[in-house]
Order: structure tokens, then sequence, then C-alpha cells
């Protein structure tokens, strides 16, 4: 039953002109399967089939589950691990198998003829929304929300203010940024514990021993922490290292163009200290490269060129990393002389107040 | 209020025949006795749905997501979405000793002491993919045939929204194992805070619980992950699955398909087998993927260090276009008045996908204010007969594809061997000559698949057959397509520009919205203007003679042997010799 | 059931048999008197004493195949602008010829940016003569012995496996920002990139952290000590020898991979899955037998 011709009640729902008349629906040619017995059986055994071999699956998944090992002494299979893999394959296979039976059902032996259902305006009928425009005239009306200036005014402004209570409740998320800056313990946005109590040596990262300055050698590069970082534990600890890591590098004294300290020098026979944390959003940089002295972020690509006070020579980040100024104590061994003389990372409204 | 089953059977033409109540009818009375579900289930048993390949790449999105939600659950029995300090002691031993959070922990013992722990997890992470790609690509089918136009123009901002949730959905979940990589996005999500105007530091000491990394943030991202984005995505789901029952499916144009009906395969069964054959499949692809493709190993990034990171550090591939657009803007930056604006930083993430979103949402909007169109639409349209709107998603698209790029430089870099420098500059220029090469290209593209089409309607497809006229010229033959293949051509809307003027009243003053309506006339005009309209039915029934009268001339030469347009792939050939028997 | 195979063939001693500790422990006994001598830090391998006719004969292989970019003498050649032709190779020792032409980066094929691994020119004899010759030419560092660069045998598996994490842990601040997390490689500023760590020797890789070859930085051992230079090459040998518990890596590059997998297998796949659900099955030109019901009607719910 093709149908153009559309009855009354549908009559809104504009049809396309069309200069070719609708040919209507082809009438119905029926598949191999509904008409001939053997291809039915056939089609019936292929979706049996597939079911089977999904149990089958199922089954292995569960014996693999209980045969392969993992934890200290994974088996292995190609390579790689056989748990993974073979739950990974029998599930998937298991799961496949009754995807595609189920499809192949609908496919061959499923009634496939199409059916035509009409369409509907969205809108509901002209009665209905008069009807429910008026009943919510009439509501309003008789509540007097109108009426009553000053019930509705106060009211709105009752349930304003509600949303205060929302937004202030929120406020023990966190302390303010100006709650945690103290310069004695390194903490808050402008301090970092290379200004705690005088000279802080500078440490390798993760073995944490001081180095001596004539123990690097030219094209070294070395990422370090300040001392007494790893006297901190849990959070205490990676905040510090957020804004305490940096990077070391030792070249020729006479390849430094140029360094952030103005009249002083803050670098030591060649070895200059910079911020580890990017200037654009704050990732750990240190992909230096010793011919070029240049540092790359992994993250954007900002590149600084280190021997020339780490301006910024590609990329998104706007700043220069900045320097530690850098001394040697009375052992041998590089120290930070004073804290960053500007804040680390990433750049925020406040941040030249 | 018991409803007589009688009347489901009734509905039900081809069920209608069993007198008997059958066992499903006996299940069904007992429900209905109690649930009075008959009323609304007569309809929606036999539903119409039509078939087509790209109606079923919404279901991609929704059965990823239904994977999501079981493996997601197997996950929480074991995770511990804790940043308390704890020394890993479990069974991969190069990580055995070390300090680390309690998730990235518990991370690791899911993946190496649970038996499928690190299938359920690559499951979870690959399904998280395909959900999102899987939205993604149902937007663009749904944007390219029209399917977004009155009444559906909710629909599509309900799905623009899914498609934003499903990305924060996503960060925050990538973020739970606290490894080294994803500690690197979220720092980066810390600068990002940051460089919000005025109350950045705030919300970067609200969010960590004071400075970065503090110890809040993983357990913070947990309950958004697992309860708050999910509640969200699992309503407007729900409400996109409601409108798309109410409102039914759109069709493609054709032999018995108009406007007002809709044509395909009941609900009840090959609707309910398609679609739940399509769970299974989708189901068993993400547990194959989950098997046998590494994803996320976060034992070898290790866990969070804020001194360390990786070469390679990107975000999952959703949140990779805001990414590379970090990568490819200059270092902008500027103090007014002694305060810090990072247009680096602001650009990028701040105001650029959110505008690509806001812009997202509106384009329904924007069309129906520029076409006056106030009809409803359920008639699908080919992307060639929208040449503007193709042009504008594709356009869209290319943007996206260019910052999606951008945001894999480095990788591109290794693999292709290129200067990563160079790479950047030429993504700088491409991102604004790329939208635009591809929105001139695809429109006039269209334009010309519309040229065709109409040249196919009025002078008949070409056969291949070069004729020699007594004359000595050469023609080749054209031959009228099926009267089918004429009407889906034929059957869409004639577009209209709209006209400026036309609503000057007898003072012959404009009426209210003049001045907009100028713009809307423009706009109108560029978008259609330059678009092929179908023909009348007058002018095709002049083709039509003309094409007789051809055919007259060259009819002499029918019937021929071997004149080839038996094998150009339009006639069945199976009475065809290649050499004449007569 | 070849393939499948368990315990791997892993290096630690406790994920084998017992029999293996035995063997292990006989062979640490056997070997510890015999390389106690080689122990001490920085040793060399030149055991077998570089003699001046190594020295001659590398000189004659240097003649040949590196003085035109590094100077007869190694002092390196300027070009005109004054930029390194050849650097100059007075002072960089034998371990960094070991490495360059042990890897096949020297000679280059045409002077470049970035020398790449390649096939290997000169033979192990050969490059001894060469390294021998560049080494007598100033200072630098030598070639290391395995046993600076391997872990010692007499380890127990709790020191074995303390090293492997503490490596892992150096590796990963000093070596994962350039080489990727999985040792893959990365991409360094104008066309540079740092080169994949996987199947390169130890001794090449302990060769190349205390040169610091080409762009690199060095971590000599002012800077990293011989310890933990050989910890982090024990931490690469033993994830190198790991099954990939989870499956295929995809290269070990990170999410860009795993993305490019998602939508191509992934969304590929299923979208070739929807196109066979909603494609029409063949069709017969055989009619029904007319007894059957509910062939006529295509009616709607509501018509």
């Amino acid at each position: 039953m093709s149908d153009t011709q559309h009855p009354d009640s549908h009559g809104s729902l504009e049809p396309v002109e069309e200069p070719i008349p609708n040919p209507g629906l082809h009438t119905h040619t029926w598949r191999p399967t509904d008409v001939d017995d053997h291809a039915r059986r056939r089609a019936e055994r292929q979706v049996s089939m597939l079911f089977g071999l999904s149990a089958l699956c199922t089954v292995a998944f569960v014996v693999s589950y209980f045969t392969f090992k993992i934890g200290d002494n994974w088996d292995t299979f190609a390579g790689l691990g056989a748990s993974t893999v073979f739950l990974g394959v029998f599930l998937g296979l298991a799961l496949l198998f009754i995807g595609f039976g189920i499809i192949q059902w609908a496919r061959k032996l499923m009634g496939d003829q199409e059916i035509v259902e009409m369409r509907h305006l969205a809108a509901s009928s002209a009665e209905d929304r008069t009807a429910t425009v008026e009943a919510l005239e009439l509501g309003i009306d008789e509540s007097g929300f109108k009426k009553y200036k000053m019930v509705r005014r106060s009211l709105l402004m009752a349930v304003g203010l509600l949303g205060a209570p929302a937004v202030v409740m929120l406020r023990d998320l966190g302390p303010l940024p100006q709650q945690v800056e103290n310069a004695s313990k390194g903490t808050g946005l402008n301090h970092t514990l290379w200004g705690v109590g005088g000279t802080v040596r500078v440490l390798r990262d993760v073995v944490g021993t001081p180095i001596r300055a004539s123990d690097l050698q030219i094209g070294d590069l070395v990422n370090a922490v300040p001392d007494g970082i790893f006297q901190l534990h849990g959070t205490a600890l990676q905040e510090a290292k957020a804004k305490g890591a940096v990077i070391v590098v030792k070249m020729s004294p006479d390849e430094i163009v140029s360094q952030q300290g103005g009249d002083e020098d803050w670098s030591v026979n060649g070895i200059v200290v910079y911020s580890k944390i990017c200037s654009h959003v704050g990732c750990p940089i240190s992909l230096y490269e010793r011919t070029t002295h240049h540092v790359l972020c992994p993250c954007h690509q900002s590149t600084f060129d280190l021997a020339d006070s780490a301006k910024v020579v590609f990329g998104p980040a706007a700043r220069h990393l900045p320097q530690l100024p850098l001394g040697v104590d009375e052992e041998g061994f590089l120290v930070a002389t004073k804290d960053f003389q500007e804040p680390v990372g990433p750049s925020y409204w406040e941040r030249d107040r | 209020m018991s409803i007589d089953t009688s009347k489901v059977a009734e509905s039900n033409t081809t069920a209608a025949t069993a007198k008997k109540p059958t066992k499903a009818g006996a299940v069904a009375t007992w429900a209905d006795d109690r649930l009075g579900l008959g009323t609304s289930m007569k309809k929606q048993l036999r539903k119409v749905f039509p078939d087509h390949w790209s109606f079923m790449l919404g279901e991609i999105a929704l059965w990823s997501f239904v994977v999501l939600l079981l493996t997601g659950v197997f996950l929480t029995l074991w995770f511990d979405p804790s940043m308390a300090e704890s020394e890993y002691q479990g069974a991969y031993d190069p990580l055995r000793g070390r300090e680390m959070s309690q998730a990235m922990v518990s991370a690791v013992e899911l993946s190496f002491d649970v038996r499928g722990g690190l299938l359920m997890r690559q499951m979870h992470h690959w399904a998280a993919h395909i959900f999102i790609a899987g939205m993604m690509i149902h937007m663009m089918r749904v944007f390219f045939t029209g399917a977004y136009r009155k009444p559906r123009e909710l629909n599509w901002v309900i799905g623009c929204l899914l498609l934003l949730l499903g990305s924060l959905e996503g960060f925050t979940g990538y973020s739970l194992p606290d490894d080294l990589l994803s500690g690197t996005g979220v720092r980066a999500a810390d600068g990002f805070l940051k460089a919000t105007p005025v109350v950045g530091t705030y919300m970067s000491f609200f969010l960590f619980g004071g400075e970065f990394p503090g110890d809040a943030i993983i357990p913070r991202l947990y309950i958004i992950h697992v309860l708050l984005i999910p509640g969200l995505l699992l309503g407007l789901i729900a409400a996109h699955m409601l409108l798309l029952v109410y409102h039914k499916h759109t069709q493609w144009p054709g032999p018995g398909r108009t406007q007002q009906n809709v044509v395909g395969y009941p609900m009840l069964p090959v609707y309910a087998a398609k679609a739940g054959g399509f769970f299974f499949i989708v189901f068993g692809v993400v547990a194959l993927l989950g098997g046998l493709f590494t994803i996320n190993p976060v034992w070898k990034f290790g866990p969070y260090d804020p001194t360390k990171v990786t070469a390679g550090s990107q975000p999952d591939w959703y949140m990779g276009w805001p990414d590379g657009l970090l990568r490819i803007i200059p270092g902008w930056e500027s103090v007014i008045g002694g305060f810090t604006l990072s247009w680096n930083v602001m650009i990028p993430i701040l105001i650029v996908p959110p505008l690509m979103l806001t812009i997202l949402i509106l384009l329904p909007f924007l069309e129906s204010w520029i076409t006056k169109d106030n009809r409803e639409h359920h008639l699908l349209e080919r992307p060639r007969n929208r040449p503007t709107q193709t042009a504008i998603m594709v356009s869209l698209m290319t943007f996206y594809g260019i910052a999606w790029a951008a945001g894999g430089n480095d990788i591109i870099a290794i693999k292709l061997h290129l200067s990563i420098n160079q790479i950047t500059y030429f993504f700088r220029v491409m991102i604004f000559l790329g939208p635009l090469i591809a929105f001139i290209i695809t429109r006039r593209w269209c334009i010309s698949l519309q040229r065709h089409d109409e040249e196919k309607l009025l002078h008949g497809y070409e056969t291949g057959i070069i004729m020699r006229s007594p004359e000595g010229g050469y023609s080749e033959r054209h031959l009228p397509i099926s009267n089918d293949a004429a009407y889906k051509i034929t059957a869409r809307p004639r577009d209209e520009v709209f006209v400026a003027n036309g609503r000057i009243d007898e003072n012959g003053v404009a009426a209210p919205g003049g001045k907009l309506d100028g713009l809307r006339g423009k706009l109108s005009a560029l978008m259609f203007a330059d678009n092929v309209q179908k023909p009348t039915a007058e002018e095709l029934e002049a083709a039509r003679h003309h094409a007789e009268h051809e055919h007259q001339l060259t009819a002499a030469l029918d019937g021929h042997s071997a004149d080839g347009h038996q094998f150009d792939g339009h006639h069945s050939v199976d009475d065809e010799t290649l050499r004449g028997s007569h | 059931m070849r393939l499948l195979n368990r315990s791997a063939g892993r290096l630690s001693r406790h994920r084998r048999g017992p029999l293996a500790g035995l063997v292990v422990l006989l062979l640490g006994l056997l070997l510890t008197g015999g390389i106690y001598s080689m122990f001490s830090p920085g040793a060399r391998a030149d055991e077998t004493a570089t003699t001046a006719e190594d020295i001659a004969a590398g000189r004659e292989l240097f003649l040949v195949g590196c003085a035109f970019c590094h100077g007869q003498n190694g002092e390196g050649v300027l070009t005109k602008r004054g930029t390194q032709y050849g650097p100059a190779l007075t002072d960089v020792g034998a371990a960094s010829v070991d490495f360059q032409v042990g890897t096949g980066r020297m000679p280059m094929a045409q002077p470049g940016q970035q020398a790449v691994r390649k096939a290997v020119v000169y033979t192990d004899e050969e490059i001894r003569q060469l390294s021998a010759f560049v080494d007598s030419l100033g200072t630098g560092p030598g070639i290391p012995d395995a046993s600076v660069y391997e872990l010692p045998s007499d380890f127990t598996d709790e020191e074995r496996q303390e090293a492997i994490t503490r490596g892992g842990q150096i590796f990963l601040t000093n070596c994962t920002a350039c080489h990727n997390f999985d040792g893959s490689g990365g991409a360094m500023p104008r066309g540079g990139f740092a080169p994949t760590l996987r199947g390169v020797e130890a001794k090449h890789i302990y060769e190349a952290l205390l040169t610091g070859p080409q762009s690199m930085p060095s971590f000599s051992d002012g800077n990293l000590t011989p310890e933990e230079k050989r910890d982090v090459i024990a931490y690469l040998k033993e994830t190198e020898a790991d099954p990939g518990y989870s499956g295929f890596s995809l290269g070990g590059l990170g999410p860009v991979a795993e993305g490019v997998f998602a939508w191509f297998l992934g969304i590929g796949g299923l979208v070739a899955v929807a196109i066979w659900i909603a494609g029409h099955t063949t069709r017969s030109t055989k009619k029904k037998p007319a007894v059957s019901s509910g062939s006529t009607s295509t009616t709607g719910a509501d018509a």
C-alpha cells in the first residue's frame, strides 16, 4: 500500500513538490530463504552454528581465565600476555558470534516486509494547544502572580538569592592563593624551596646527591631539585617538585650570551640553572640540545635558548624560563644563592602585580 | 485500567490471525494488568525504523556507552581514587618499592594482579575512544543529510551537549590513574585554569584544594567521572532517544517514501534484532581491541611526578584539537594595567572550543533564520543538494582536522622525517586557509554534482556509445535514467532565496526588522542563489520530447548486434549475446 | 603449543625454575674471581692493550674514511662560513668513536643535520683500531667494559630489582623527555629527533650517555654515576624483555597512535559492519506460494 496521498489529518506536513510523480512502493520480492526450504534450512543451520561457536568461545574464555597466570609470572603467547590476549579474543569472539548470528537471523529468516507508518506533526492539535495555554494562563491568573507585584518580586529575589549558598558552599574547596603564600616554607605562587634558608644546594633528582661544580663537563644536563625536598613526603613533596624542578646545564662560559641577573653573574664556570617548568602551561621541560643550547617542551614545543637568558625562540610560550642565581658553597657544591626572582610556571592574572 | 491485549494484536497485522493467547500474550497480559503499558506499547512494538547504514552510526556511540557502563562498574570494584601516598608492592617488578598515590597503586594492581583487569581497563579506554568517535560521525551524518532541521533542532542541541559531556567524561577518566601522562595533562589543565582572567588562581586553588597537585584532584575527578557526568549523560541520552521515537526517524526519499510516512522494518522483530545484534558486535569489537592492542600502559609511564615528562605527551584524541591549537598559537601575552592576559592559553582553550561548540549548537537555528523555513523536514537530502551547508560542515571539519593534526605534530615529525618547526608554521597558515579552501572546493563540487544530476534527468545518462551521424559528426548517445532514479533526484525541496523587500507595507515603510531582513536576504542569496534547482514537470516533459526526437533519429541503428549499451551496467544482460544471433 | 611458553625467558631469577638459580649462582662464583679486576668504574676494555700497530692501522683507516670531514689529525674542518663541517675529534675519546662507528652513524653518507643509524661499515677490529687512533689524539672516555654497563651477576634478586626500579626512575627523569616513555624516540627542534632506544646494544647506550653524541646532552660520570647509568640500561633491557602484557604496543607512541587506531580499526570496522547490516539481501525471482498469511499487507500501525 504505497501512500502518496496523505490523509487530511496530516495535511500540514507539507509534501515535497514532485515534478515526477511518486512511483510508489515496489512490490515485495522474496528472499531465497522465503521461497526455498533448502535455503531456509541452510540459513537456520548457519545461525545456530554461529550461536554454537559463541558458546564455545565463552567456555574457552572461562578456561583461559583459570589457565593463564598473571602477576609475577605471566604466561606468554607469541611475546604477548596470554591472559589479556586470550580473554579479550574469546570474549570478543563470543560476543561477535552472537551479534553476527542475530543479524544473519534478521537478514535471512525474520519477516522482511517493509511496512509503512504515517507521521504526525510534532505539534499537538490546535485545540489541545489552546486548551493548555488557557489552563496555563488561568493558573497563573488564579495564583495572582501577575497581580501581586510585591509578592512576585520578593519571591523572585528570595529564590534568586538561594543561588548564593550554592556558590558560597564551594568556598572551602581550597584555600585562597594568598593564604598559602609563605616564603619561609617555600609555598604559594611566588615562592619555592630554593628560597628557604639561605643558600640551597642543588641536588640530582631521584638520587638526591649534591653536584660538585667541577664534576660537570661541557654538554652535561642534570635534572635537579632543591635540597630539603627529600625530607618531604606525599602532597608536600609533589607541590615542592612542581615548582622547584630545575635543569642544570654546562656550556663553555664564552657561549653564554646573556643571563637574567642583570649585572650579577648567576652562572658558575659556564653552568647555568633554569626552571624546568614551562612558562606556557607548566610541563616539565628538559629536551636539551647541547649544540644549540635550546631546550624544547614536549607538550607544545615551546623552545628556549639557555645560552641567551632562556628566551623563547619558538612556540607558544610568551616568557623566558626563570633563572636560578647560582653559586658554589665552601665544599664546592652548586647552591642557589636565592629564590627565583619571579613566579615559575604558567602565567596568571595577578602575576605581574 | 486494564487494556485488552487483543488490541495489541490488532495493530500487528501479521499476528492478528493468532486467535489463541500465546505464552508471550499471557506474560503481556500479566504485565499489563499491573502496568497498563498496552496503550503505549501497541504502537511502539511495531514502530517503523527505516534501514540505512548511516542510521546506525549513532548506535555505535550508544552501544559503546553501554560497554563503558559495564566495564566501568568492574573497574570501580578495585580502583581506589585516593592520592594518599603508598608504596607499590604488586607484581610488576620495575615499579616495586616505588612511592606513588593509592590511585596509581590500585590502577597497576588492577592491571597485574586482577585476572582480566587489564583487559577491562583497556576495553573501557577503547570504548571511550569509540564512544566519542561514534558521536562525531553520527553528528556529521545528521548534519550532511539535513536531519537536524525542524522538528529535530532540540535533539541536535542535546547531541552537541552529549559530545561536550562525553569529552569531559573522557578527560576526567583518563586522568584518574595518576600516571605520568595523565598527570601532565592535569598539570596543563592547571595552566588553563590559571590563565583564566580575574579568577584563574582562585579556580585552580579551589579545584586542587590548594597548590597543584595537592591531594584532592583525583577523588574529585573520580566522583565527577563516575556519578555526575554519567548521570547527565544517561539523562540526555534518554531524552535523545525519546525525541527520536516521538519524531520518528527521518528517511531517504524514494518510491513510496514521502514526507508523511516512514517506511522500514518494524521494531519487533527486525529492528530489535539488528540493533541488538549490533550491540554484541560493538561489544565484541571493543573486547578484541582491548585484548589485542595496548592502550594507556600506565605501568610504563610510572606514577605522576611533577619533575618528569615523556616525549609524545598528548591527550586522548578527542582533546587533541585544542592541544593542537595550543601548539600552533604564537606566544601572545599582554599585560594591561598590571594584569596578565595569556592569549596563548586563552585563545586555544578558553575561547575557541566554547566558540566552536556554540557555532555547532546554533547551526540549525542560523539556517532556519536565514531560510525562514517553518516546515517540518522528514526526508533527508543528499549533501550535494545543500552545497553551502555541506561546505560549512566540511570547513568546520577541516578546521578541526588541522588543529587535530597539529596536536600530533611531534609524531608527524618523527614518522615523516619532517621538521617540527616547519610543520608548526605550515599549520599556523593552514588553520585559516584550510577551512576557506575546503569551503570553496566543497561548495563548487556539490554544485557540479547537482549539474550532473540535472544533466542526467534532462538528457539521460552517458552510455559510452559514440554515434556517427551521416554528416560525419560524432556524438555520445544518452539514454534516460530509470523512473525510480529520476524520482529520487527530484524528491527534494526547491531552495528559495529570501527577498529582502518582501515585507514593505502599503505606505512604503519597511516592516520592523527590515534591517536584519537585508542581511538575511544577502545570506540567503549567498547560500542558495548558485544552487541548481530541480527541473519543473514542464522542463522534464520538454526534455523527454527532445530525447524522443533524437531517439527516432537513431532508432534505425537499434537492435543491431553489439551496439554496446546492453552492457553498460544499466540493463539486464541475461538474454544478451555479444554477437547478435539474428 | 610451541608458541605458548611459560616464564617467557625473563631475566629475573625468581621467575625461573629452581635450577636456573643454581646455574646463575655457579656462574657467578666462577666469574667473580676472573672479572674482579675489571669491576672498578670506568675500567677500559682494552685489556688486549692497544698497540702502536693498532694506532697506525687506525690512522690509515681514518685518513681514508674520516679525514675528509674531520681533518687529517682529527682537528675538525670548518666551512667557509666558519661553522663546523666535521667537528674536532681530539678530545672525544674512544667511546665516542665506538658508538658513532659501531652503530653505523659514522661515516655519514652526506653531511647533514643528524647522523642516523645505518648498517655498520667497519669490522669490529677496524672499529677498535679507529678508536685507538682517535683515543691517542687527546683525552676522552674509553670504551666501557661489560662489567660497567651490566648488572653484576652476583646481585641478589632484591638488589637486581632495586637497581631496575632505580634505573626506571632515572630513565623517566633524564631520558623519557626526548626518548619517550617506551624508549620509542621523539621529535626535536628543526627536524632533529631522538632515536629509539629499543634494540640498541647496552654498550652503545652507555657510550651515548657518556659522550652525548651530536645534539644529545652528555651524562658524564660527574653527572650520572656509572652505577646510575648501568641501572638505566638494566631497566631498558628488563622492559625490553618483558612480554607485551597488554597486547601489541602500537609503536609505543602514546595517545596519537591510539586515536588513529580507534578511528581506523574501531570506527572503520564498525561502519563496515553497519553497511553489512543495512545492506540488501539477495532476492529471488520466485513467487511465494499464496497460502502464506500476511504477505499482502504492509499496513502500518495506524493505517
